[in-house]
């Protein structure tokens, strides 16, 4: 009596993105950000793109982000598609309703965007430009599932059919470091019920809110059904973590942070803050369910590539040819 | 009668008169001295630990924003609690409904505003759900 042969594995569904192709292979992948422009010159985005082409595997086109206006996202992504980079168009629903929020995303598939990720937004509060009426017609879990109602069933929110829906990979954000830190695993577990596929955290500086984020999220079963990157920062100045510390809501930077960056002279202040970033880099690498990290910076581009090759993640996996699908 | 038994939702918030009126005033005298109601129209006060969520200045129906500071403050107003602490918090102490913190709360009907959630449940205005959210799919598998 021999058993039954075990069925095959069904294959992984195809890949939606480049990145989508990182993760289902298990490759410990690098996303940045896209420093934020306020130029008109395409060549703005261009020379960005360029400086990250290699070195990350997407990057991020910020939506506005810290309430500042600045090149739209959209634009952003289009400019980088120019130069060989793999977009993540980032949505917020602080400045757009649903439907120009519908409208963006079919938009940008038609542009060729295959990662997306949705967000809430910083308040206009946290702006140049606190006089101006916030949106907020939905929040980022409605908006998660508005894409995957257009993406799977292939309709608007209202049920009209699309010609062609999008095939966009699907992530969002979570803030493991900002109360009410209990409920927050339950919360990523309401967005990835909703639709999100991949997870980027707010920067982390507190290793010890993370491996509790994450021994939780563990345990409530999410680790199978989404991929986390952990947000890290590079500081090049004491002066940025004391930035990030008062100025942006949600984020946590402890104390022995700032006096690290503090204690040494301002010229030397940069590398501290690669070697702050690597650090955390190899900590995060070794907490189960982190499959990559996002890597975030403020005027301090270059040291990207320095990070990304410090912790040995460089050169990274061959660029994926064109996109699946 | 009709308009009582009529279950669409309305294109505009209708002025309430008579009865209409008369229950629209108690919901709202009650609860926006006990709950800091901001009168939505569609009330989901028992799933969100009894703290108002239209109280959030970012409107969110489903949990805290990232921007919650790290004293539990809103971010935007930050002399406030953030309406999701205490939503998370009151969700522990309430009897009954406590794994609706976990449920996924569909987007708001902004017609509904200022009218009242208690005809609304009653007339089944609140219960309409855009088509493409109905039914939706399994989300989450990769």
């Amino acid at each position: 009596m021999s058993e039954p042969a075990a069925p095959d594995p069904p294959d992984p569904p195809a890949a939606r993105s480049g990145l989508h192709r990182l993760l289902q292979a298990g490759e410990f992948v690098v996303t940045a950000e896209l420093p934020a422009t306020d130029s008109a010159e395409p060549t703005s985005v261009h020379h960005l793109g360029d400086a990250l082409r290699g070195r990350v595997d997407a990057v991020n086109c910020t939506d506005n982000s810290a309430a500042h206006a600045h090149l739209g996202p959209l634009a952003a992504a289009h400019l980088l598609l120019d130069r060989g980079v793999e977009p993540i168009l980032q949505l917020a629903c602080r400045d757009r309703n649903r439907l120009a929020l519908q409208a963006d995303m079919l938009g940008a598939a038609a542009l060729g965007v295959r990662n997306i990720v949705c967000m809430t937004g910083d308040d206009v509060s946290a702006g140049d430009h606190p006089e101006a009426k916030p949106i907020y017609d939905i929040d980022s879990i409605h908006l998660l599932r508005i894409a995957r109602i257009m993406r799977d069933r292939g309709t608007y929110l209202s049920g009209r059919p699309l010609e062609h829906p999008p095939t966009f990979l699907i992530g969002a954000v979570e803030n493991p470091f900002a109360p009410p830190l209990e409920f927050r695993p339950m919360r990523l577990g309401k967005k990835i019920e909703a639709g999100a596929e991949f997870i980027q955290t707010q920067i982390c500086f507190n290793m010890d809110k993370m491996r509790l984020f994450m021994a939780r999220t563990r345990e409530l079963g999410l680790l199978e059904r989404v991929w986390i990157l952990a947000g890290v920062f590079i500081p090049r100045t004491a002066r940025a973590t004391r930035y990030l510390r008062d100025m942006v809501p949600g984020i946590d930077v402890p104390d022995p942070v700032i006096e690290r960056m503090d204690s040494v002279p301002a010229p030397r202040q940069g590398d501290e803050g690669v070697a702050i970033a690597l650090e955390l880099i190899q900590q995060l690498r070794e907490i189960e369910g982190i499959s990559g990290v996002h890597l975030m910076t403020i005027r301090n581009e270059e040291a990207i590539l320095r990070v990304v090759e410090g912790a040995g993640l460089f050169p990274r996996p061959r660029p994926s040819p064109e996109p699946v699908r | 009668m009709a308009r009582t038994l009529d279950r669409r939702p309305p294109a505009t918030a209708p002025a309430a008169r008579g009865i209409r009126k008369t229950i629209l005033l108690i919901e709202k005298a009650t609860k926006e001295a006990t709950w800091d109601c901001r009168m939505c129209g569609q009330c989901i006060l028992h799933s969100t630990g009894m703290s108002c969520p239209m109280r959030c200045p970012k409107n969110l129906r489903n949990g805290p924003c990232g921007g919650v500071l790290q004293d539990g403050h809103c971010e935007v107003v930050p002399e406030m609690k953030c309406v999701w602490v205490q939503a998370w918090e009151g969700s522990r102490k309430l009897p009954f409904w406590r794994e609706h913190m976990f449920h996924v709360e569909r987007p708001v009907d902004w017609r509904l505003q200022e009218t009242s959630s208690w005809e609304n449940l009653l007339t089944r205005r609140d219960a309409h759900v855009p088509q493409g959210w109905r039914d939706p799919d399994g989300a989450g598998d990769r």
